[in-house]
């Protein structure tokens, strides 16, 4: 009885830790006060600045066009890219499988500033570079999502469907595509929620005059606080609490389990 | 005997610099049961999805009825094949999987919904059509496998070790179960086990295979009583191999006593290789035998005791219905209609097959 309720609250601590912060920034969002640490009672005013500046609307709608453009594209590479991975011999995968793990640890900010030096060598910066900047990071996502998926759906299977008299590509929309279509649209879902959530990478290659929320909260909150700042991070975690319960929940996570 | 359905020419395979068939032919009769029977890497099963066009050779030909059909996909020939983990398809109902071929050959679905029928009626699974594949046991499975692909009226089906993944009990009921459908349909069946006692118990021919070499072909009775070498009297059931010298027609010496045999021409003074069944020796009181040794172990296997006998510096393993405890004395006596004689390897490919074992 003790070590049940010992472990509850070692997990209530953890939940603290992990969702404490998110929730002071949610609250003050709300806050009718300058100051942080007073509750001058309860306001959607940040909230109504916020969808009144221009500069801060074309910057959600610049997210929303890399976030979508951007794991699109690299869904679509992503799970050529497994398809041919899984059908190479065993030690050249576990090559490839590392090669594509690499620009996964490797940190955000070399990610962006080596990116950077390779485009400003043959184009300007601007949305065609932060977009194919962020197709490259969200490829090894769709990988890691749509591989083993893959793996489960033995190869027997397509084999069998040949063997049935199915042409290759009937074979592989019949076949190989409702076994990994859930691991497409998780990949496709995480990849969204990376480049939504990008800071790094996107502010070294989106050159002058381009913003994405993420961008745009850095340098408003440079300038001083502005509390329109906190609205706006809010809404930037719930769109990734959105993605992240439809990836989890959503009608492709439940196809799995049936 | 009917006439020739596939025709193996000269097929070589080799995956990376490593040779799995090396100049293979084989015939294969139409409504026959084949079995290739080897261990695993013997090439029984790259031979298999030669056939089903899984694999090219990289020299020789493939003919099917008449024709060349090396170059045919999988998809474009006439046989179908069920699969080792039976690769049913996961995200489709049984009756679904059953109806993949025939919807691709645009059959009407009067005619695909009696084919479903028919086929589970067959495989002894009446009314499975609407269930998923994870609701079947393996033994279930692996009838959906062989039912979706007898529907396709094959003129071939080829079974890659269908029956491995399932238990002693079940494999035996499938093992009745594929004779009975072999002979309601009337097709020919060409399946590849590593188990002598499936090959046995199924096959009209038993081809057994190693290191890419037939070593054997022949009926099942031929390959068990008369195996051409060490390689199949030691792949098929146990034996006692041992080393001898013919000293005349009708008479082998073994291990120091001469043995009345029945083989004949082999020539005089020449070494061979005796093999004797260990049902086939009989354990007699010692003045009565043909040579004489003691009881080193006893092992009882149910049906019968399994005996080693230490005689003339030989190991004898004898199946028994009779108990002779550990070191009992006992005489040794073999019918001579049970004494097999093999030639002695000559090429190095056969002496290949022997380091093997």
């Amino acid at each position: 009885m003790v070590k049940k309720s010992a472990e509850r609250i070692y997990l209530a601590f953890i939940f603290l830790f992990l969702y404490l912060p998110i929730g002071v920034l949610i609250v003050l969002s709300f806050n009718n006060s300058k100051t942080r640490v007073q509750w001058g009672g309860f306001t959607l005013k940040w909230y109504k600045n916020l969808f009144s500046s221009g500069s801060i609307m074309e910057a959600f709608g610049t997210t929303l066009f890399i976030s979508l453009a951007s794991a699109l594209f690299a869904t679509l590479l992503g799970t050529l890219a497994a398809l041919g991975i899984d059908a190479m011999k065993k030690r050249n995968q576990a090559v490839m499988i590392g090669a594509t793990n690499i620009p996964l640890l490797n940190a955000d900010i070399v990610t962006g500033l080596s990116m950077m030096l390779l485009f400003v060598r043959f184009t300007r910066l601007g949305m065609s570079t932060v977009l194919i900047a962020h197709i490259t990071f969200n490829i090894p996502y769709v990988i890691l999502n749509v591989l083993p998926k893959l793996k489960q759906s033995s190869r027997t299977t397509y084999e069998a469907a040949l063997d049935l008299g199915a042409t290759p590509l009937y074979a592989f929309f019949k076949i190989i595509w409702p076994q990994i279509r859930p691991g497409v649209f998780s990949g496709f879902l995480m990849a969204m929620t990376m480049s939504l959530d990008d800071f790094s990478v996107t502010y070294f290659t989106k050159g002058a005059g381009i913003h994405t929320l993420s961008t745009m909260i850095y340098t408003e909150m440079r300038k001083g606080i502005r509390l329109e700042m906190y609205a706006l991070s809010t809404i930037l975690f719930l769109l990734a609490l959105v993605l992240l319960l439809f990836m989890n929940f959503g009608p492709s996570a439940r196809r799995e389990e049936a | 005997m009917s006439k020739r359905l596939i025709d193996l020419a000269n097929i070589t395979k080799s995956f990376d610099g490593q040779m799995v068939l090396d100049d293979l032919n084989l015939y294969i009769r139409e409504n026959e049961f084949l079995t290739l029977l080897g261990p695993s890497g013997c090439g029984k099963t790259t031979t298999l999805r030669i056939i089903g066009g899984f694999e090219s050779p990289d020299s020789g030909k493939v003919i099917f009825d008449g024709k060349d059909i090396t170059g045919l996909a999988p998809n474009e020939r006439q046989l179908n094949t069920v699969f080792q983990k039976y690769a049913l398809f996961p995200h489709m109902s049984i009756a679904e999987n059953i109806a993949f071929g025939l919807k691709i050959k645009k059959k009407s679905k009067a005619y695909i919904d009696d084919k479903i029928n028919y086929a589970l009626k067959l495989v002894n699974l009446e009314g499975f059509g609407k269930r998923s594949v994870d609701s079947l046991s393996g033994g279930q499975q692996q009838r959906i496998a062989i039912a979706r692909a007898i529907v396709n009226e094959p003129k071939v089906l080829l079974l890659d070790e269908p029956l491995g993944a399932l238990d002693l009990k079940l494999r035996q009921d499938m093992q009745y179960e594929l004779i009975r459908l072999k002979n309601e349909l009337g097709i020919t069946f060409i399946y590849v086990t590593h188990d002598q006692e499936e090959a046995l118990t199924m096959s009209d021919t038993i081809v057994v295979m190693n290191q890419g070499y037939i070593q054997q072909i022949g009926t099942p009775e031929d390959i068990y009583n008369e195996p051409t070498n060490a390689f199949v009297a030691d792949f098929i059931g146990e034996s006692n191999i041992i080393d001898g010298t013919m000293i005349r027609d009708r008479l082998v010496q073994v291990l120091g006593v001469n043995f009345p045999c029945v083989d004949e021409g082999f020539g005089s003074h020449t070494p061979v290789d005796v093999v004797i069944r260990p049902e086939d020796v009989e354990l007699v009181p010692p003045e009565t035998g043909m040579l004489e040794g003691d009881v080193t172990s006893l092992i009882f296997k149910g049906v019968h005791w399994e005996i080693e006998v230490l005689a003339n510096g030989f190991e004898w393993l004898v199946q028994t219905t009779q108990m002779h405890p550990v070191g009992s004395h006992v005489g040794i006596r073999v019918d001579p209609f049970n004494i097999q004689i093999m030639n002695k390897p000559e090429s190095s490919d056969e002496k290949a097959v022997e380091s093997d074992e």
